[in-house]
Parts: C-alpha cells; sequence; structure tokens
C-alpha cells in the first residue's frame, strides 16, 4: 500500500537501511544517523535470521548475544539522541523527539529483560532463532508506532509490529498456541483493515498524511469525517495495546503462547501504542476538532473496569495476569485522556509505561522461572522454597497494585493527579476503586504463595527453570523499587516538548 | 537522627534476612529486643533534646521528586513525638512479648522490624506522600502479619478484608492529598508548606470534597463508625502482638492524621463540618461501648472497646473545630486531651490485647464464658487483667482518666449533648469490664473443654510479665504525674488550635 504516494516510500524507507545511503535529498532531513536504535534491531533481526539458518541448535545462542547486542547499542545512541536536538527525519515522517526517545529507552530495556527470562523456555529450542529475530521486529515496530509521525508511517509501523507478535504467540505449535496465534492474527487484520480505512478517510479529507499537515488541513473538515477516521485508527492502536473492546485476543494469546512471548506481546507493543496515541491526538488533530478525550476516557473506564472484573475469576496465573494487563492499559489511558488538558500527563505517561513494563515482565519471569505452576494454587509453599522469588513475586504483584515505594504508585500517583488536573475527576475515582479491586485477584495469588503446601502435593509444581529467568525476576523487582525511589530523576525523562 | 530511628529496625531486619536460617529462632527474637531498645534508647535522646516551644523539631528535608512536589521532609513535635515513643515503647512490648515464638522467628522478626520502621517513620513524616508510603506500607505488614501468623484459615480471610478494606481508606486519602496538591501554587504535597498556603481557604465545596476524601480515609484507619467493622475480625485472628501493634499504633495514625493533616491544611472546612466529626465520635463511643457489651469473645470485646476510645478522640478533635461558646484554651484542651488518649489507648490496650495472648497460649480459647476462676491459680495474671481493665475504664490514677478528662472539660462548653452521650458510654465499657472481669477470674476455676483435664492454668511468666507490666506503669505514671508527656503535647495543641480558628 505504501509505494502510491512520496511519503509513503520514505516512510517504509525509514525501517529499512538500504536504502538510504544513496538518497540525494537533504542530509539533515534524511539523517539515517538518527535512527541508530531502530536499525540496529532490523539489522540484527536480518544478520541473526541469515546467522541462526547456519548455526548449529546448541550454538544458537549467538543470536541472542546479538541481538542483545543490538539492543545495548541502541540504549546507547538512544542515550546520545537524548542529549541532541530534536528532529524530524525522512521527510517529516518520523519524529526523534523527546517521545521517541523514551520509547526507545523504555522498549530497549524491556527487550533485554525479556531475552532474559526467554533464555530457559527457549534455549536450545528448534525455533530460537526465529525467538529472537521476531521479538527484534517487533520492538522495532513498537519504536516506530511512536516515532511515526504521518498517518502512513503508523500503519507500517502497525503491521511491523503486529506481524512477527502472530509468529511469536504460534511459535510453540501446540493447539492452545495455534488457536490464539489465529486469533491473534484474524483480530489484528480485522482491525488492521478498519485503521487503513480510517488512514484513508483522513488522508482523503486532509490530502496530506503528515501529522503537521493533518492538524492544519482537518480544521475546516467535514467533522463527521474526522471523527470516522480518529475512531478508526484508534481501533488499530486498541488492539495494540490490548485495550477494550479490541482486548480479546489478549487472554488467549497470553495463555497460549509460551511465557516468554506472553510476556512480550503483553507489555512491548502497549509502549508503541499509547505512544502512538499521544502523538496522533496531541499533534495530527486540530484543538478543537473531536472530541478523543472523551473517547480516551470511556475505553480507559471501560478497560480498567472490564479486566478487573474477568481477572477476578481466573484461575491460571498467565490468564489473570492477561487480565490485568487490560485494566492496567485501563490506567495508562487515563494519561492520554487528559493529554491536552494537563501539563502532568506526559510525563506521568511515560514514567507509568516504564514501571509498567518492569512489574509486569518481573511478574511474568517468575512465571517463566516456575514453568509447571499453572494455576494459582500450583503457588502453594512457594515462600518456603524460594523465599527469594516469593519476595519478587510480592513485589511486582504488590506493585502491579500500586503499593509504595515501587515504580507504579509513583506513576499512578502521577496519572491520578494529571487526571484530576485535566478535569476528569470521575475517571480518576474510577480508577482508585479499581485498584481496590485489583488488589483482591492479586492477592488471590499471592496468598497461596505464602501458605504451607498441602502436605498431599507432589512438588513437581515448582520445580524452577534455570537461573535466567529467576536473574530476569531479580532484576526487574529490584528495578521496579529502584524506578520507584529514584523517580526523582526518572520522572523528568519522560517530560521533554514533543516537535510541533 | 530521626532517620535514623526510623530507619534502623529496617536496616537491621535487612541485615538479619541474609543471615543464614540454621541460626537458632531464639537468636533472632533476642536481636529484635536489642534492636528495638536500641530505637527506644534514640527516642529517649530525642524527647530530651526535644524542645516543646520550638515548633517542628530534629527536621530534615531533602529532595526525592522535586518535579513532583514530594520531598523527604521528617520532623516531630508535640503531637508526633508522644506517638513515636509509644511506638518504640510497644514494639520492645511485643519484642519482649515474643521470645518464645517458634513459627518461621526470623520472618517475623524481620516483619516487625519493618513495621516499627514504618510506623515511626508515618509520625515523623511532614511530607503527605512520605506519610502515604509509610500509611500505605503498614497495612501491607500487617496483612502478612495476621495472614502469616494469625489463628487459622480465618485469619486469612480477616487478613484480606482488613487489606481490603483499609486500602480503600487509603486510596481516598491519596484522592483527598491530589486534591491539596493541585490547589496550592506551586504544587507541593510538604505539609509545613500547605500549612503555610493554606490553599483550601475560601473554597467551599472543593474543600468539602478534600475533607470528604481525607475524613474518610482516616476513619476507616481509626476506624470510627460505620467504617469499623474490619476491625474485630482482624483483631480476633491476629496474634496478640499483630492485635498490640494493629490497636496501639495502626489505629493511632487515623486519628493522628486527623491532627497532623486534616485540622491544619484544611482549616475552614473542619470547623464547617466539625459537627459531623462531633456526632462521628459520639456516636462511636456509644455504639463501641454497646456493641462490646454482647461480644462472648474477649478479644473482639477489647476491640469494640478501642472504638468507643476512638471515638472520643474524635470527639475531641471536632470540638477544637467549633469556635461559637468556646475559648481557645478549652479547644486547646480537647486537642491536648485527644492526644494523650492516643498515647494512653495504645499503652493500656497494648497491655489487654497481650494478656489476652498468654489467655490463648494457654487455653486456646478467647470465650468469656468458658473460662471461670483464673484469679485463684493466675493471681498475677488477674492482677494485671484487671489493672489493664480499669485503666481502660479510665480510673483516676491511670492515663486514660488525664486524657478523657481533658476531652471531656474541652468539648463540654460548647457541645454538651455530644459529650454527655460520650461520657455515659463509660458507663457502659464500666459495666462490661466488670463484667468481663467477674465472670473470668473469680469463682471456682473452670477452662474450655480442649484444655486437658489436670493441666490447670499456669500464672504468668517472667518473660510475659516483663512485656506487660512497663506498659501499665507508664499508664500509671501518666496518670499520676502527666506533666513530663503534657509539657510536651500543650504547645503543640495550642499552636494547632491557632490554625484551625485561622
Amino acid at each position: 500500500m505504501s509505494s502510491n504516494r512520496p511519503p509513503a516510500t520514505s516512510s517504509a524507507s525509514s525501517l529499512d537501511e538500504h536504502q538510504t545511503d544513496s538518497d540525494p535529498r537533504d542530509p539533515v532531513k534524511e539523517n539515517p544517523a538518527a535512527l541508530i536504535p531502530e536499525i540496529a534491531l532490523v539489522a540484527a533481526a536480518v544478520i541473526g535470521l541469515l546467522a541462526g539458518s547456519w548455526l548449529p541448535r546448541r550454538r544458537q545462542w549467538v543470536v541472542r548475544v546479538l541481538a542483545a547486542g543490538a539492543c545495548v547499542a541502541g540504549l546507547a545512541a538512544t542515550a546520545a539522541a537524548m542529549l541532541d536536538t530534536p528532529q524530524r527525519v525522512f521527510d517529516g515522517s518520523y519524529a526523534v523527539d523527546p517521545a521517541t526517545n523514551a520509547a526507545r529507552v523504555i522498549i530497549l530495556a524491556a527487550t533485554l529483560l525479556v531475552l532474559c527470562l526467554s533464555v530457559d523456555a527457549v534455549g536450545g529450542h528448534r525455533h530460537e532463532t526465529e525467538f529472537y529475530v521476531l521479538v527484534l521486529l517487533a520492538s522495532a515496530g513498537a519504536i516506530a508506532l511512536v516515532g511515526a509521525d504521518d498517518l502512513l508511517t503508523l500503519f507500517a509501523a502497525y503491521l511491523l509490529a503486529s506481524v512477527p507478535s502472530y509468529g511469536l504467540v504460534g511459535l510453540l505449535r501446540n493447539p492452545l498456541g495455534t488457536e490464539a496465534a489465529l486469533k491473534y492474527y484474524l483480530l489484528g487484520a480485522l482491525l488492521g483493515i478498519v485503521m487503513l480505512t480510517g488512514t484513508t478517510v483522513l488522508v482523503g479529507v486532509a490530502g496530506t498524511s503528515s501529522y503537521p499537515g493533518l492538524r492544519d488541513a482537518l480544521t475546516g473538515a467535514p467533522p463527521a469525517a474526522v471523527a470516522f477516521g480518529v475512531v478508526a485508527v484508534t481501533a488499530g492502536i486498541l488492539f495494540k495495546i490490548g485495550g477494550v473492546p479490541a482486548q480479546f485476543w489478549v487472554p488467549d494469546a497470553v495463555d497460549g503462547a509460551s511465557t516468554p512471548a506472553a510476556a512480550f506481546v503483553s507489555t512491548i507493543p502497549k509502549i508503541g501504542g499509547l505512544g502512538a496515541a499521544w502523538r496522533l491526538y496531541t499533534h495530527a488533530l486540530p484543538a478543537h476538532s473531536v472530541d478523543w478525550a472523551l473517547l480516551a476516557a470511556i475505553v480507559a473506564a471501560a478497560s480498567m473496569t472490564l479486566g478487573n472484573l474477568a481477572a477476578f475469576g481466573q484461575t491460571k496465573v498467565k490468564r489473570l495476569l492477561a487480565y490485568s494487563t487490560v485494566s492496567q492499559v485501563g490506567y495508562l489511558l487515563m494519561a492520554v485522556t487528559v493529554a491536552g488538558r494537563s501539563g502532568l500527563a506526559q510525563r506521568a505517561l511515560w514514567y507509568y509505561l516504564a514501571a509498567y513494563a518492569v512489574t509486569n515482565l518481573g511478574a511474568f519471569a517468575v512465571v517463566a522461572e516456575l514453568p509447571s505452576a499453572v494455576t494459582i494454587e500450583d503457588y502453594r509453599g512457594m515462600a518456603r522454597r524460594h523465599p527469594a522469588l516469593a519476595a519478587a513475586l510480592a513485589v511486582c504483584l504488590l506493585g502491579l497494585v500500586g503499593t509504595p515505594p515501587t515504580a507504579i504508585f509513583v506513576g499512578k500517583l502521577e496519572i491520578f493527579t494529571a487526571t484530576i488536573n485535566g478535569g476528569y475527576t470521575w475517571l480518576a475515582v474510577l480508577a482508585v476503586a479499581n485498584t481496590v479491586a485489583s488488589l483482591y485477584y492479586y492477592l488471590r495469588w499471592l496468598a497461596p504463595a505464602f501458605l504451607a503446601a498441602p502436605a498431599d502435593r507432589e512438588d513437581a509444581a515448582l520445580v524452577t527453570a534455570g537461573t535466567w529467568s529467576a536473574a530476569a525476576a531479580y532484576t526487574a523487582a529490584a528495578a521496579s523499587v529502584a524506578l520507584g525511589i529514584g523517580a526523582g530523576i526518572a520522572l523528568p525523562l519522560g517530560a521533554g516538548r514533543l516537535l510541533p | 537522627m530521626l532517620s535514623l530511628i526510623v530507619f534502623w529496625p529496617a536496616a537491621a531486619a535487612l541485615a538479619l534476612a541474609v543471615l543464614p536460617s540454621r541460626l537458632p529462632g531464639k537468636w533472632f527474637l533476642r536481636a529484635w529486643v536489642a534492636i528495638s531498645a536500641v530505637d527506644l534508647a534514640l527516642v529517649i535522646a530525642v524527647w530530651v533534646a526535644y524542645n516543646p516551644h520550638g515548633g517542628f523539631g530534629f527536621t530534615e528535608n531533602l529532595r526525592w521528586i522535586p518535579s513532583a512536589g514530594v520531598g523527604y521532609h521528617v520532623g516531630v513535635d508535640g503531637l508526633s513525638l508522644p506517638l513515636v515513643a509509644l511506638t518504640s515503647v510497644l514494639f520492645l512490648a511485643c519484642a519482649v512479648y515474643s521470645l518464645r515464638e517458634t513459627r518461621r522467628p526470623r520472618t517475623y522478626v524481620c516483619l516487625f522490624l519493618g513495621l516499627e520502621t514504618v510506623c515511626i517513620g508515618l509520625f515523623v513524616a511532614l511530607d503527605l506522600i512520605v506519610f502515604f508510603v509509610f500509611f500505605d506500607l503498614s497495612i501491607v505488614g500487617m496483612y502478612f502479619v495476621i495472614a502469616g501468623w494469625g489463628h487459622g484459615p480465618a485469619a486469612r480471610a480477616a487478613a484480606l478484608k482488613f487489606f481490603l478494606y483499609t486500602f480503600v481508606g487509603s486510596l481516598a486519602l491519596l484522592l483527598g492529598f491530589i486534591g491539596l496538591y493541585l490547589a496550592a501554587t506551586p504544587h507541593t504535597f510538604d505539609i509545613v508548606a500547605l500549612i503555610r498556603a493554606n490553599p483550601l481557604a475560601g473554597r467551599g465545596a472543593y474543600a468539602g470534597a478534600v475533607l470528604a476524601a481525607i475524613g474518610v480515609g482516616l476513619a476507616i484507619k481509626t476506624p470510627t463508625v460505620p467504617f469499623h467493622t474490619w476491625l474485630p475480625p482482624a483483631h480476633t485472628d491476629a496474634p496478640a502482638t499483630g492485635s498490640a501493634i494493629l490497636a496501639g499504633v495502626l489505629l493511632k495514625m487515623g486519628t493522628y492524621g486527623f491532627v497532623r493533616i486534616a485540622m491544619p491544611l484544611l482549616p475552614d472546612a473542619w470547623r464547617r463540618y466539625a459537627l459531623v466529626f462531633i456526632i462521628v465520635g459520639a456516636l462511636s463511643a456509644v455504639y463501641g461501648a454497646l456493641v462490646a457489651l454482647a461480644q462472648p469473645n474477649l478479644k473482639r470485646m477489647i476491640a469494640y472497646t478501642s472504638v468507643n476510645h476512638m471515638g472520643y478522640v474524635i470527639l475531641g478533635v471536632g470540638a477544637a473545630g467549633v469556635l461559637a461558646g468556646t475559648d481557645a484554651q478549652a479547644r486547646s484542651l480537647a486537642v491536648t486531651g485527644a492526644v494523650t488518649q492516643m498515647v494512653s489507648h495504645g499503652l493500656i490496650t497494648g497491655a489487654l490485647f497481650l494478656l489476652s495472648g498468654t489467655l490463648w497460649d494457654r487455653t486456646g480459647s478467647y470465650q468469656i464464658d468458658a473460662h471461670s476462676g483464673l484469679a485463684g491459680s493466675a493471681p498475677a495474671f488477674a492482677g494485671l487483667t484487671a489493672l489493664a481493665a480499669f485503666a481502660s475504664i479510665g480510673i483516676p490514677g491511670f492515663s486514660g482518666f488525664v486524657a478523657e478528662f481533658q476531652i471531656f472539660a474541652g468539648s463540654l462548653a460548647s457541645q454538651v449533648a455530644a459529650t454527655t452521650v460520650a461520657v455515659l458510654s463509660i458507663v457502659i465499657t464500666a459495666g462490661l469490664f466488670l463484667r468481663a472481669l467477674q465472670r473470668m477470674l473469680v469463682g471456682p476455676l473452670r477452662l474450655p473443654e480442649t484444655v486437658p483435664a489436670g493441666t490447670g492454668f499456669a500464672d504468668l511468666t517472667v518473660r510475659e510479665a516483663v512485656a506487660v507490666v512497663p506498659l501499665l506503669a507508664v499508664s500509671a505514671v501518666i496518670g499520676v504525674a502527666p506533666r513530663w508527656l503534657l509539657d510536651v503535647i500543650e504547645p503543640a495543641a495550642r499552636h494547632l488550635v491557632g490554625l484551625v480558628a485561622r
């Protein structure tokens, strides 16, 4: 679809390092050095795929090292970019500004954590290389969602973030995983088409696909068309972040996929999708056209409430975590709701995303460390057998509730403050009620972990997978606390102004 | 200095946590006694060095999350210092009491040391978020105490109810704090700065909403009628030390929140809605006493008398918000009485819960009717229980009398009806305690059927007596010679009354 229009060509090429060298246009605008993190991920994916085809199965860890190296290189390049002035590249279709940089840091660090927690599960698996390659590509797509400053780039990023994720979910090739992947794919394809339709309508009425151009052109456009386009594009974003009403894939995908893949698809695309929603709403739409804030508020309210209600009855820990991520999206959307009304919202969003990423991945890392413990009951006796791991689980689950001093506490404080400041007090009150409700099901999981195991049960349920998953769990739990206590340093990092 | 007092127990707990677990449990329990004794010594040093007329002492103000208006600001004044001292005394008593604990002693000690940090930290906090952090962590810590060391499966349900219920309160509190934060320019959570700015002066509905959020949050923690229903199960199923800390310290977090946050930060709204608090206070006093009267379970009965005693505190702080018909001296008297009552209740109820724990250790029951004639075989137990019960009733000579007399004297001028109702509830408390004493202590010896025949009822051991006696002794000292305490509280109470009246 993207070869029909000149801006789209460049947007596609922004993800492909090979076409950039020979470009004759303004070197500042086409500066490929600005995209080192994205290029590193894609390059590592390509090289890893080629290398993985030749490497024997027991030596596929080389690809893992390559993937981790790409993340570290991307983090270093991002650190350098944060000191640089923000810029638009590739004909203004891609913005490298504080939002993109925040997304890069969070996504790359989260990807590293996923790689760490995946070692025990996928190490030596016949699809090990494919797992790393798909993770790298989907991460690049998630970053590109945030950086996209053009509707067509946004859609290309949507595809890049989605297609590898379908593969990740289906990689296990068991019936549950296949069903989950199919469901995930069908819903993704459907909402992708809806999103493309919305894109078409918006581009049609505005005559341009770039965000700054849209904001000018949509001022006088027919409101119904704009509203339709915004809602349709939002549908695709909601699919990426797993928000109601596009959340149906979440529990099945999380439950059916391998734990590392579940951790990935329930965490990283959310960062990209929420960043994309933020930029779309605040930078592509005229100030008084569509009441997107109300749309976001309704979706936020529905996500947190339905996610919580559905989580109540779950007995399988992965399904419980899946619904918990749906409710977390609700809190995150609160920041998007007041994006244009409170100066506190932007840093609250990015901080909460970072806090959510480490805390959620920590919980998944504990699940990965105990692969045989499927239900809540299986966790009984955990505190006796694995006290440190139980402590990490307690930190992560209480962290997801928002207990101080973990990071999500500061995140919720910031988001609630921003929401009340932005005039959506009812949403903050609802979020408080949901926070209390969520405590119930997190405790349903946590409490058995601290009980003695039933005497008649065999210990097979609590066999550990290996040191890597445990290391990921400890790292995530420690990071969750450190990020909370060090919020004074972390919070301002997400606050820089976006490119107008 | 204050940071040392606050974080010393937690740091020690971390050190204990990394020690090998095969060490004998009693080492950890003895370490707890030593660690808490050091903390108490530090608190005494602060008490001696503190100048009651100098406002906040020993303040520390560090940047924490400056962009969010949050700082690590701590300090003590006449309202918080007595509660800090109470906390360290009670934790030491619990440490001594627990010396024979056999169930996972290391985790138990670490948890209680963490709780000590949290409780003291809350009382010295001068930043709303620091206050909230400790407020929330106290719930988490107590949840694990009740669920892990309570009496059987019912304890887990009680712990869950406690966690959920008080968590609602803490989040309501958080909403109120956010309301205060957003009203102040520049936005800040600093209590001292907010007192100075008085950001909600003259903002009727907004201030009312913020006070409602904070009031509900604190009322759940206190607890007052109608938010008290989490309290009886939590107490009944908690271990004795958990109950002592829950009633002695954690309940004070609610009432302390009123004098530290609600009154000075929202003076306008407090004056306007003082009557609500007066009514709730009087109602809690009567309702708590009446329901306690109907309890067959000793621990539940004591739990409901806590609702009654906290009702007096709420009455006192509410009366301090009514300017008409009173003078500053009467209002200051009510506040002084309220703070004294917090200390007094902590000491006496702490002692009562530890004593009921000794009962459980011997017979495995809290049923009043299942016991009789204990005084014959256990004179020390009977004597101390009777003393504690009389102290709780408010007999002159104990701290309860000093506290309640001041509350009633300070409230009577403006609130004749409410004060009269509350005073009448003393009669009910006296009746219920006397009835329990009469049933359990005198008459022929009778123990629950679960106790094997012929085992008898052993008297208090030295360990148990050493844990309980000092609590009652301090209460008696306050009852006989209260000046050393009142000299610290009164200047702060006068200052607070001035802030409310502005």
